[in-house]
Order: structure tokens, then sequence, then C-alpha cells
């Protein structure tokens, strides 16, 4: 136990005495996760439209008026031609046209269907979707008014009505639903990255070499090692969630000790994969692409942006093997749901086999190397 | 209980892939000896240091360290052992004293407790306890090293080419501090690549490509040098080792200094030599006969080598 306090004692002096990785540690998480919960939003205000008006008619402008008044568009331009239109989606411009064609209004009296052209600048897809939906909304709105202003004869009491309310986050807010996850992925890459390079610094500088003619044993030098990472790694956490329940104002409704313990378990995980990269790599650098790749793999197909629900089935089936998919989706039942115990209980189980599982084989492998 | 000598090793090998390393190397080290590896880079002492100090497993053989062996006794020999390596293995980022409490603590000793064992060297370190090891000079890197590997009163002290990159006066004064550690009774195991550190060994073993080619004293070594060594210089010495080299029976011709060294098959009389250089156009040959250091016996003994073995 003492050999283990002297080990603590030296990575901490170590640690608080690194120039260059205290600010990262200490800084860097915070400007992340202000930065990315402000940027990594999915909605998307003032959709550049533009307009090819060929008819010209009051049906026209109501539709065209719509979208005016609509927060997600703004009008940029009307053009004469689709010609024209298209050239302003091909400069960057606009991100969307719609045109009208002639004949719109006269159609619509004489109860014959019309069609309109919605072209969408799609490079980035799941903009593009989105933008084509607002759209959509947009017009099956104009639609619904056209039945009840041109045939008001006919009954229109909807076969089923709708009423939709949105849950655990009413205002659909993105950067609640985007900050638990942040908070664990700022945590993941502390743990891995920090504990992926420290074993591996004391090969490169050789320090190794010494130790291991010393009666520390393997387990006490792993515990010495892993702990400090850990310990930060749950400041880290605390501090991120103290940023976003009193910055951000994201709802907490879970219970914090709850959540703490399910970090505890998890964070093993991650300092597993870190100390089994660190028995791979032999110099700081490649332990750095290893952990890299790794965390990119992890992260994006950990549904932070993406719903692991929409992923082929063979990824879905690999996402089980993704520590940072479980600990997202528990991280934001316990706060954006309140969430207890038992309704995770099954994801949480599997994070301990999974903590269980890797160290173990991180430890059998650095004994192999060591 | 009967005392165990300090080292043993019996037919130690040891290879990286396909590159061997060691081959059956045996030798045994009395307590209380200051006993060193002689050999050049390359010889196979790191790779030995390292199986006797259990970070390396052996091919084959074995070797103990006070009765403990190197594999199934591992644990035991790392509390008993001091250990040096060859390169500087402290951490950069703590201080003077933060090293030694560090290694101090994991030995479960203090400072204070062996304090006597070191004092003679860390007091010259002492001035500098807060600096950071990593902004330390060669030689009080060295001295702190000494002093961390000493800390715990190891029985068996392993320096692995302590002395490699420190000048001259600090290497002089690094032995000094051996001799007086050897008089506390510690068994002090050591390599070098410098010939001339042997004649301050107890004993030493000349290593040369992953085998001892010899191991005595380094008086003894000395006594048994085969035949004359003449010491030769000229005002051509560029020629000089190939006309040398050329005169029939020449065992040996070789630089040593700013003389060649130079050793013949039998007796020769060194007016013959004169005679000889003298019609190859040399002038103001001077050749005197010198007694031989343990380099010379070094060279003797790889040259007799490689003749047995081509290869």
């Amino acid at each position: 136990m003492r050999t283990i306090l002297f080990i603590l004692q030296k990575e901490f002096r170590q640690l608080f005495r690194d120039k260059t990785m205290l600010p990262i540690i200490f800084i860097i998480p915070v400007f992340q996760l202000v930065i990315l919960s402000f940027t990594a939003t999915f909605e998307i205000k003032h959709t550049r439209l533009v307009v090819v008006d060929q008819d010209r008619s009051a049906e026209s402008r109501e539709l065209i008026s719509r979208f005016k008044g609509s927060a997600f568009y703004i009008v940029t331009a009307q053009a004469e031609t689709y010609q024209q239109a298209a050239e302003f989606l091909k400069n960057g411009d606009a991100d969307q046209l719609i045109v009208i064609p002639e004949n719109f209004e006269r159609n619509i009296i004489n109860h014959t269907s019309t069609d309109l052209l919605l072209v969408t600048d799609a490079i980035n897809g799941s903009a593009a979707s989105l933008m084509s939906a607002y759209a959509m909304a947009i017009i099956n709105n104009f639609n619904q008014y056209l039945i009840v202003e041109q045939m008001p004869s006919v009954t229109h009491t909807e076969p089923i009505g709708i009423e939709s309310s949105y849950w655990y986050n009413p205002r659909l807010n993105y950067l609640t639903y985007m900050v638990p996850g942040i908070l664990v992925l700022l945590v993941t890459i502390i743990a891995m990255f920090l504990s992926g390079m420290n074993v591996v610094k004391e090969k490169e500088l050789g320090t190794i070499e010494q130790i291991n003619v010393t009666p520390i044993l393997k387990y006490q030098f792993i515990i010495g090692k892993l702990l400090p990472f850990w310990m930060v790694a749950m400041f880290e956490l605390l501090f991120g969630l103290a940023i976003a329940r009193f910055l951000f104002q994201v709802p907490f409704l879970g219970s914090l000790p709850l959540l703490l313990g399910v970090a505890a378990v998890y964070l093993l995980v991650v300092l597993g994969f870190g100390l089994f990269v660190s028995t791979v790599a032999d110099t700081m650098q490649q332990s750095m692409f290893i952990s890299w790749f790794l965390l990119v793999v992890f992260i994006l197909m950990s549904g932070l942006f993406t719903p692991v629900e929409s992923m082929p089935d063979w990824a879905q089936y690999l996402n089980k093997l993704n520590p940072v998919s479980y600990f997202i989706k528990i991280n934001r039942m316990i706060m954006l749901k309140g969430s207890g115990f038992s309704d995770f209980s099954n994801l949480f189980y599997t994070l301990v086999v999974y903590a269980a599982a890797v160290l173990s084989l991180s430890v059998w492998r650095y004994k192999k190397v060591a | 209980m009967k005392q165990q000598p300090a080292v043993v090793a019996n037919d130690l090998t040891k290879s990286y892939k396909s590159q061997l390393a060691l081959k059956k190397v045996s030798f045994q080290i009395e307590n209380g000896e200051l006993f060193g590896f002689i050999g050049p880079d390359g010889a196979g002492k790191t790779t030995l240091f390292h199986l006797l100090t259990t970070l390396l497993i052996p091919d084959t053989g074995s070797a103990s360290v006070r009765g403990f062996d190197t594999v199934a006794d591992y644990a035991a020999i790392r509390k008993i052992v001091g250990y040096m390596p060859g390169r500087f293995s402290l951490y950069q980022d703590l201080t003077v004293e933060e090293n030694l409490n560090f290694f101090a603590g994991i030995f479960n000793t203090t400072i204070a407790e062996n304090y006597h064992l070191i004092e003679d060297i860390y007091k010259q370190i002492e001035p500098f306890k807060t600096r950071r090891a990593g902004k330390l000079s060669g030689g009080m890197k060295q001295k702190l090293a000494l002093s961390c590997a000493l800390i715990h009163k190891p029985e068996v002290l392993f320096l692995d080419e302590p002395t490699t990159g420190v000048d001259a006066v600090s290497r002089m004064e690094f032995w000094e501090m051996l001799r007086k550690l050897k008089q506390q009774g510690i068994t002090i195991v050591v390599s070098t690549p410098y010939m001339d550190e042997a004649a301050l060994c107890d004993r030493v073993a000349l290593m040369q490509n992953g085998e001892i080619m010899l191991t005595n004293t380094p008086q003894r070594i000395v006594d048994g040098f085969k035949g004359e060594l003449l010491a030769v210089s000229s005002d051509n010495m560029f020629d000089l080792l190939h006309q040398l080299e050329n005169i029939p029976d020449t065992a040996a011709a070789y630089r040593f200094g700013d003389r060649i060294h130079y050793v013949s098959e039998r007796n020769i009389d060194p007016e013959i030599i004169q005679k000889a250089l003298a019609s190859s156009g040399q002038k103001n040959v001077v050749i005197e006969p010198i007694t031989p250091v343990i380099e010379d016996c070094f060279i003797m003994l790889m040259k007799s080598k490689s003749k047995n073995d081509p290869n």
C-alpha cells in the first residue's frame, strides 16, 4: 500500500509539473465543452431560398409569404428562370430553390393538381433532408389551407388527429441533447490519452528499466499509473457537469451519485484501453496514433452525432463493443430523463463485464511485454 | 548459513530474433569483489546485465544472484540488488531529492536510514537537491543515479557502463567512489568499454561478440601476455603499419595511441626490424620494448580467436 502511495505521489508531482500537459488537461476541455456545445447543432436556421415565381398570382404570393414568414427561411432572391436560380445554388449563394410553374393558381381553382419543383443543395446530406422536411411542412400546411379555402363544401375533419408533444426535451433544444454526450467524450479523451501515453513515456525515457529492477509489483505499478488519471477524469466530469448545469442550464434530473458510479466503472474500461495501447506502442507518437484511431471510431459510432438506431445492422452489432455509446446513452438517460438504476441496469452490467475483460486483457498483456 | 557466491552464471545464452547476443557465458563472482566486464560496444555486456537483473529471461542456461535464481526468484533478487542502467533512467522532471525519496520509498526505506552509505556521493550533489534531475550535468546525473541505486543498501550493485560519456576526471572520481563502496562490503559488478579501467577491478572478464574470452585478475591477464611487445614509431607513421605487417612471422601490429604496437611469432631481435624498416625507406625509427596493458591482451585474444574461427 505504501508503495502505491509513493507511485501516486510521483505521478501527481509529474502531472502538475508538466507545463504543457496541465493546461491541456484543465483548460482545453472547458473550451471544447463551450465551443462544441454551441456549434454542434443540427438545427438549420436561415436557409437561403431562391424563388422562381412563374405564375405571379395571389396563391403563389401566398405560398412565398409563408416561406418568408418562417424562422427557418430567408428568401434571398427572386429569379426569372430556373437557370438563373440554379446559378445561385451553384455559386453557394443559396441552399434551396423553389419553382412555382405557370397556371399554378388556375390549376388550383380548376381543382386539377399542380406541381412544384423543390431543389436542395445536398452536399451535406443530413442538412439537406432537414431543409427538405422544413419545405415540405410549409407546403403541406399550404395544401391544408387550400383544401379549406377552395372546397368549403366538403367537410374536412381529418380521420386521425395528431397531437404531438416532445418529452424530455420539450423545446427540442439541441444543447440539451449534445452536452451530456460531449461530457462523455471529453472524459474519454482525457482518460484514454493520458493513460495511453504515461506507461509509454516511461518506456521511451528508459525509466521503466530502473523501475523494473525494484520490488514494485506489477499490480502496484498499474494501480499507481491508472488511479491518477481515473481521479483526473472524475474531477473533469464533475467540472464539466457544473459548467453544463450553471452555464448552459442543461437540466439534471437524475441522481449525481448514480452518474458518478457509472462513470467510475466506465472509466475503468477506458483506462483499460489506454493501458492496452501502451503495451502495444513503443513510443508516445505510436500511442497517440493508436489512441486517436480507436477514439475516432468510438466517437463516430457512439450516437453522439447520429442516432445509433439509424446505422446499418452490422454497425449496431459492432456498437455493442463501443463503451462510449453505452455511457452516452446512460448519461443522457440520467441527466435528461432522470432514469434510475433499474432503467439501465443491463447497460451498466455490460460495462462492468467490459471493464473486467479489458483490464485483465491489458494487465495480462502488460506482464507479457514487460 | 553458507555464504552464497554473489553471482553465478552457467552457459547463459540469449538471442534477439536471429541475432545471437550471448553465447554460453559462464562465470562466478565472489562476495565483496569489484568485478568488471570489459568489451567493446555490441559485446553483449548490456544483455548480460539485463539477464542478471531479471529484466530478461535467458534462452538457455541459468544464473543466480546470492543463490537466488534470476528466473524463479526474480522478486527476491529485485530486493537485494542495486542497478544503474547505462542510460540515465531517473525522472528528469523530478528534483534530485524527490528522485532519491521515491526510490527510498519504493524499497520501503528512508534516506536517513542509509544515509551513511551514500553520504560521500550525495554530499556533492546535495547543494542542488531542489534542481530537476534533467537539468543536472553528466557527472552529477551519474552521482544521483548511483545514490538512487544505493539507497536501499543493496548486497550486489550492477553498474552498466557507468563511465561512458563522462570526462576523464569524473571517471577517476567515480572509480574512487566504487573503491570506497567495496570497503563497505558491497559486491560491485561493472561493465565498461574502456580498457584502462580494467586495472581498477579485482577481476575482469574480457568480452567480445557475446562470449567471454578470458576471466582473471588484471595482473594475471597482463602476465599471461605471450611474446614480447614492442612499441614502434617513425617519421612516416602512415606507411609504418603496413611495412611492419609485411615483416615475416609478424603476430600482430596495431595502432596504439601515437605509436604502433608490434608482436612477433618468435623472439625477434629489434635490430632486424630496424633494418627491414630502414630498407623500406623509414627514417628515425624508434623501437622500444614495453610492458603490455589489458588492451594489448584484448587485441591479441581477438586476433587468436579470429584465426581459430574464421567466421
